[in-house]
């Protein structure tokens, strides 16, 4: 099939041709980073410069750049890793609280914790964009401050798009003494991000998000954090991750940190403008979809734009625009491939049938015109159609052929 | 044609799909999520209900080189076919939850879904013969492979579902053959065992999950005359025909086996009595669908009453109120009302032309009363019968 536009970005975004480069380059190269020959040492010469790029790229130092297999990875070590930190000095801080529209990466290693090590997790509300409620987490921290071992709140929604609150965050929980940590994971490349001047303890990035490949990512973490390890071994990365350094991976992510955030103004500038006619357009061919997110645009991350369709299936929509050459996504998690309602949009008040009619057009580095336009070509068809199958389906749908007498036997 | 090729994970659907994109049709495979817990209505094992089928049915589709979906059919499949299931036993008839799912479900919310999409057909691995006629009308036919006909329990859907239904495994040898080519194929479920068990029913164990969902209600066995002859823990757990796990601790004065002849929901009651009380000599059905005009007249044609059952001679013909009646020529042990009754025709017998849900069966010779009596063939002391007889379909 023709694939005419992709508009799935946030899911993962092609890597970058300097990053690519970069990548095959060191493929052919051979040495453990960890070995104190020659190929040992030029391998972690590799590794130490895109450290250092990586750092520089975003306002950390090189020692707080621990270097994961990927977002998800980092979420677990900054979770579990705080958490056991805290409570091992403080067996009282036992609560985690994190926001309500966290990823699976955040959610179910603070759900884990919950099962299996005791901690009490707390769900911080939403308001309806999907923006942290900063007075919850007020009064939260005001009453259990002291039993508190972290808060990790995201930088950006990767559903709605929506910009948290991070410095206010970082604001309260400081004033309790609590270390908070946040998935940029969306964030870098589309919207500013310094973790100095954040004032984070902990921040999490990954490389197939900004033009690098998948299956690397780091976790930036104040030197001074405790962070108990996930995984035990040769004690690479200060100890708190071992398993031998992927060099070609992290060489091709620093270049593409890199690149994302020093062509971040012009790329968000452009991807912003791509946006804003995305949501004017599905807005003209669908007036009755509703624009789920910020309504303000400086409010939410540039290369987002997520719908609910009344009386879709979200899912119906997916297959309809996939058949059409158009790639997007629930936005949601799937379960043996079936899409479940948003939690990110239940979190937002939404009921389950609005939830359900979720799209997600998300937008990335090669992303241009054509792309939205193949869109608003296929939208309204496919809404038709996805209306008509909604109601097919839907609960209490009769049979609309075949019609048979349900009356007794005389 | 744009098709949808319903994939269950298991090799007869996977081939059918197969053939259905040889046939040059544009063909996107669908898998039924029917549960929505995430521990699946079953795992581990074989049926249209686990995970394991579902990454099948995902890799049949890459090898196909055809799209992929899974649509989450199981609010409407609790609704229906479990509900229904449930709701059947508890009134003391034996449904056919397979006949069901081909009606709620495949041939109902899966094809209305589909044709809404844009979908022009959907194509299933059942064994069956779907042609149109000589005036256009679709014929449904047994498969050539006898002993894999699905006929039975496609019946259900009428003729302007069938009409919308592809069956691309209707004119296969055997088993062997579908096995045969989904390895020519390169499909890795060609080796895939059967299944044969009802698929929301874990182990095959339908008389625990009716207890698990119903509770236990302890009632009486009594024989024909309101004798007490012992105690049951849910009228339920019984299907008429049943032999097995009486529990009866006298034996009959005849010294000759027992069998369920009724099931009394309202009494709570069990009846059971000899093998002479279970000839069926009429039957009444309600909600009948007929693949071609209604015989008002009493038409020869031949009976088949449980998926694997043979067929009887019998004369058949439409009611007033929706249903059809049946008069037995032939011999028919073991009709439980519940039961599928599907009435077949044709030079060689092999057409369905019509399909009711058993409502009320008479004694041969003698008028019985609202339950039926007959004997189940392959009825064990789970006590499923025709259900059990009739699953994956």
């Amino acid at each position: 099939m023709r694939v005419s536009a992709y508009l799935d970005h946030a899911a993962t975004t092609p890597v970058l041709p300097e990053a690519a480069a970069v990548l095959v380059e060191h493929l052919s190269r051979t040495g453990n980073p960890s070995s104190l020959h020659t190929s040992g040492r030029a391998a972690r010469r590799a590794v130490e410069e895109a450290r250092e790029t990586l750092a520089g790229a975003l306002g950390a130092r090189p020692s707080e750049v621990l270097l994961t297999g990927g977002g998800t990875e980092a979420d677990n070590l900054a979770v579990k890793g705080l958490f056991w930190a805290r409570t091992a000095e403080d067996p009282a801080r036992r609560r985690v609280l994190v926001s309500a529209v966290e990823h699976h990466a955040v959610l179910d290693p603070a759900f884990w914790l919950a099962e299996h090590a005791g901690a009490e997790i707390v769900l911080l509300p939403v308001d309806g964009e999907g923006r942290l409620r900063l007075d919850a987490l007020r009064d939260e921290l005001a009453a259990h401050g002291a039993e508190t071992a972290l808060v990790s709140v995201m930088w950006a929604n990767n559903e709605v798009g929506t910009l948290q609150p991070v410095a206010e965050v970082v604001a309260l929980a400081h004033a309790h003494g609590v270390p908070v940590h946040a998935d940029a994971v969306q964030a870098v490349g589309q919207v500013p991000v310094d973790f100095a001047a954040s004032g984070l303890d902990a921040m999490t990035i990954s490389g197939h998000k900004v033009g690098g490949p998948v299956g690397v990512g780091a976790l930036l973490a104040r030197r001074e954090l405790g962070l108990v390890p996930v995984l035990h071994g040769g004690g690479q990365e200060r100890g708190v991750r071992s398993g031998s350094l992927d060099v070609p991976a992290i060489a091709a992510f620093a270049v593409a940190v890199d690149a994302a955030v020093c062509g971040r103004e012009a790329t968000a500038g452009r991807l912003a403008g791509l946006r804003d006619a995305l949501v004017a357009g599905v807005r003209g061919a669908v007036p009755d979809a509703v624009l789920r997110g910020p309504a303000d645009p400086t409010d939410r991350l540039p290369a987002n734009a997520h719908f609910t369709f009344p009386g879709c299936e979200g899912d119906s929509l997916l297959y309809l625009l996939d058949s059409a050459g158009v790639e997007c996504s629930t936005g949601s998690a799937c379960q043996a491939g079936v899409p479940q309602p948003s939690h990110v949009l239940l979190a937002m008040g939404l009921d389950e049938a609005d939830a359900r009619g979720a799209l997600r057009f998300s937008l990335g580095w090669p992303s241009t015109r054509d792309d939205v336009d193949a869109l608003l070509a296929a939208l309204p068809g496919a809404v038709d159609r996805a209306r008509a199958a909604g109601l097919a389906g839907g609960p209490g749908a009769g049979r609309s052929a075949g019609a048979r007498s349900t009356a007794g036997v005389a | 044609m744009r098709v949808l090729a319903a994939l269950s994970g298991g090799v007869d659907s996977a081939v059918a799909a197969a053939r259905a994109v040889d046939a040059g049709h544009d063909v996107v495979g669908v898998h039924m999520a029917l549960s929505r817990s995430r521990a699946q209505l079953r795992t581990g094992s074989r049926g249209c209900c686990s995970i394991e089928d579902a990454g099948d049915a995902r890799r049949a589709a890459d090898v196909l080189g055809i799209p992929y979906y899974v649509w989450d059919l199981s609010e409407r499949f609790e609704d229906t076919v479990v509900a229904d299931f449930l709701s059947e036993y508890e009134a003391g008839r034996t449904p056919n939850p397979c006949v069901r799912c081909n009606e709620h479900i495949k041939f109902d919310a899966l094809l209305d879904k589909a044709l809404a999409l844009g979908f022009d057909a959907v194509a299933t691995g059942h064994y069956a013969s779907a042609t149109a006629g000589p005036d256009g009308a679709p014929v449904l036919r047994r498969a050539a492979d006898r002993a894999k006909d699905q006929s039975y329990v496609l019946a259900v859907m009428g003729p302007e579902r069938l009409a919308r239904a592809i069956f691309p495994l209707g004119g296969v040898a055997s088993k062997d053959e579908v096995r045969a080519e989904a390895a020519a194929r390169g499909l890795s479920v060609s080796a895939k065992p059967d299944s044969y068990d009802i698929c929301f029913v874990a182990d095959g164990d339908t008389r625990g999950f009716l207890r698990d969902r119903l509770g236990s209600r302890p009632g009486e066995v009594v024989d024909a005359d309101g004798t007490v002859l012992g105690t049951h823990d849910g009228a339920y757990g019984f299907t008429v025909g049943q032999r097995k796990g009486l529990q009866l601790g006298r034996p009959a004065a005849d010294g000759k086996p027992r069998y369920v002849l009724a099931i009394e929901p309202v009494q709570n009651r069990v009846v059971v009595g000899g093998a002479e009380a279970l000839e069926v000599g009429a039957l009444e059905a309600r909600d009948a669908v007929w693949f071609g005009d209604a015989p008002v007249d009493w038409t020869a044609c031949l009976l088949q009453v449980r998926a694997h059952g043979a067929a009887v001679p019998v004369r058949a013909r439409a009611t007033a109120g929706g249903g059809l009646e049946v008069r037995v020529d032939g011999s028919l042990r073991g009709v439980a009302a519940g039961q599928s009754a599907v009435l077949y025709g044709g030079p060689d017998g092999d057409v369905v032309l019509g399909q009711g849900t058993v409502e009320r069966t008479e004694r041969a010779g003698v008028v019985a009363g609202e339950a039926g009596v007959g004997e189940v063939d392959g009825v064990g002391a789970d006590g499923v019968g025709a259900a059990r007889a009739g699953a994956r379909a």
